[in-house]
């Protein structure tokens, strides 16, 4: 389970998070749509503990991820994935030493096993035989998918998508967005996702959240949020108001 | 007033704080020595790239700084035919300074740049945060091997350079001075066997060798700071390679002095 409760963040002199709150239960999905640039992904970093919010409570789990030391908080990053919006995937490695690596770092696993764990999550984007090609030589969609799947590779209990469609054609777009469903529902994840696609927003997520402005201008079920009249989400999705 | 507040808080105040991280960093190194067995294979290739990839050059510098010592100080005992001394000089000079001087700066130009590079590069492109998610430790998996390899990379270089460079001596004192090359090298065999008083070590190739050792660790130390401190896309990448080397060479030369009072008191 995933709560906000009023976080405010602000970056320089810009107020980013203005008195936000966001409840995402346990095995459920939400939808983050929103302009460019106002802090969609200030909202994922501070719910894996990357930044710490100026004030307000952020609780993964029952715990505070602001209070928790480097220790607790390296524990509890070992149940959460981050897909970047880049892929953010490390240059010298190939593929399967990139999904292999939080693996190996972590532990506890024979080097069989985490063949046959990187083989399922390469499988699970399509990208099987890409396995020993370096960042470099793939697409940015591919280096998105190589990404999704070093995120899936731990098996985390929560995961947060950053544009998980972004760069990938329409296509890959709607099976990612599938993939992330199927992970809810066969797996129990939770899972945050900051997109721009209503598409990909309703078929992944329970919820969709339009953020601006430092907090959520409408939260719901994406169908009620996509036919919402509030002005500026209808200014966001360029429909004009009734 | 507030031009002196301004010019502070734009010169003093960068600097103090990158003088703060570079000693968080090296503590937090220090701290983590114990994973270096596990980093064994990544510290390996690390000095296949500083060491193997430098040694053309260092060789190439020493052997004609040796020849400069050599002709330039060889001239001048020649005036007073005192040449026979110059494999003494060259010997000294080369353990004690131009050794590791030189293959310090050669790594600080190369390696502190390129780790700077490769560092900067991967902040700005979300690799270390990525790392950070994965709950895997920037310090132990990048920067750990990288400061211990150099460490250990920069006598052992240091050691060839000193090699190279009196053999360039050599060269200079057979053909330039007309000595006998015998004669020159068993007086450079005489001058590195004064020990310290306490320790039964050659003095000027210890001193030698324990310098560049303490300019490795600073290079890395320095090289790794920049880069993790990279801001704002590639121009931060240029900024932070400019001043991993311009930090690295200033950080040499005043080390350099305080050694060599300390080590050779």
């Amino acid at each position: 389970m995933i709560r906000l409760k009023e976080v405010s963040k602000a970056l320089g002199d810009q107020q980013i998070l203005d008195g936000l709150d966001l409840e995402v239960p346990k095995g459920s999905s939400f939808a983050i749509m929103g302009p460019s640039g106002v802090g969609k992904s200030v909202l994922l970093k501070h719910i894996i503990g990357l930044l710490r919010p100026d004030a307000g409570t952020v609780l993964v789990d029952g715990k505070s991820v602001p209070d928790l030391n480097a220790n607790e908080l390296q524990e509890l990053r070992r149940d959460m994935g981050y897909l970047f919006q880049h892929g953010a995937l490390i240059n010298w490695l190939n593929v399967f030493d990139n999904l292999a690596l939080p693996l190996r770092e972590h532990g506890g696993l024979e080097e069989n096993k985490i063949m046959e764990r990187v083989q399922e999550a390469l499988s699970l984007v399509r990208l099987e035989s890409a396995e020993n090609k370096l960042p470099a030589e793939l697409s940015g969609g591919m280096q998105k998918r190589v990404g999704l799947a070093r995120a899936l590779v731990v098996r985390p209990r929560i995961i947060l998508y950053d544009e998980p469609e972004a760069g990938l054609d329409p296509g890959m777009s709607i099976s990612i967005a599938e993939m992330i469903r199927r992970l809810q529902e066969e797996q129990g994840m939770t899972s945050v996702l900051v997109t721009h696609s209503s598409e990909c927003a309703s078929i992944a997520a329970d919820r969709l959240g339009i953020f601006e402005g430092g907090s959520f201008l409408v939260e719901g079920p994406p169908s009620e949020v996509l036919q919402s009249n509030h002005p500026q989400v209808r200014a966001f999705f360029g429909t004009p108001t009734p | 007033m507030n031009f002196l507040r301004r010019l502070g808080s734009k010169t003093v105040t960068p600097l103090l704080v990158q003088a703060g991280f570079g000693m968080w960093l090296c503590g937090r190194t220090l701290s983590l020595l114990p994973h270096v067995p596990r980093r064994l294979r990544s510290t390996l290739d690390q000095m296949h790239l500083a060491g193997v990839r430098s040694l053309h050059v260092v060789l190439f510098v020493s052997f004609f700084v040796g020849m400069i010592v050599s002709l330039q100080i060889g001239l001048e005992l020649a005036r007073f035919g005192q040449q026979e001394s110059i494999g003494i000089l060259v010997a000294i000079t080369m353990t004690r300074e131009m050794g590791p001087f030189v293959t310090s700066i050669i790594l600080a130009a190369s390696v502190a740049s390129a780790l700077a590079a490769e560092l900067g590069t991967m902040k700005v492109q979300d690799e270390l945060t990525a790392l950070e998610v994965m709950s895997v430790d920037p310090i132990s998996y990048l920067v750990l091997p990288r400061v211990v390899s150099l460490t250990l990379i920069a006598p052992i270089l240091t050691l060839l350079a000193d090699v190279v460079g009196i053999l360039g001596g050599g060269v200079i004192a057979t053909a330039q001075l007309h000595l006998d090359m015998d004669a020159y090298l068993i007086n450079v065999l005489n001058s590195l066997r004064t020990t310290w008083s306490s320790i039964p070590l050659p003095r000027d190739l210890y001193s030698g060798l324990i310098k560049a050792t303490v300019f490795g660790f600073t290079i890395a130390i320095v090289g790794c700071a920049s880069g993790l401190r990279t801001t704002t896309g590639a121009l931060g990448v240029g900024r932070s390679t400019r001043a991993a080397v311009r930090d690295s060479i200033i950080l040499i030369i005043v080390l350099n002095f305080f050694l060599s009072r300390f080590l050779l008191e």
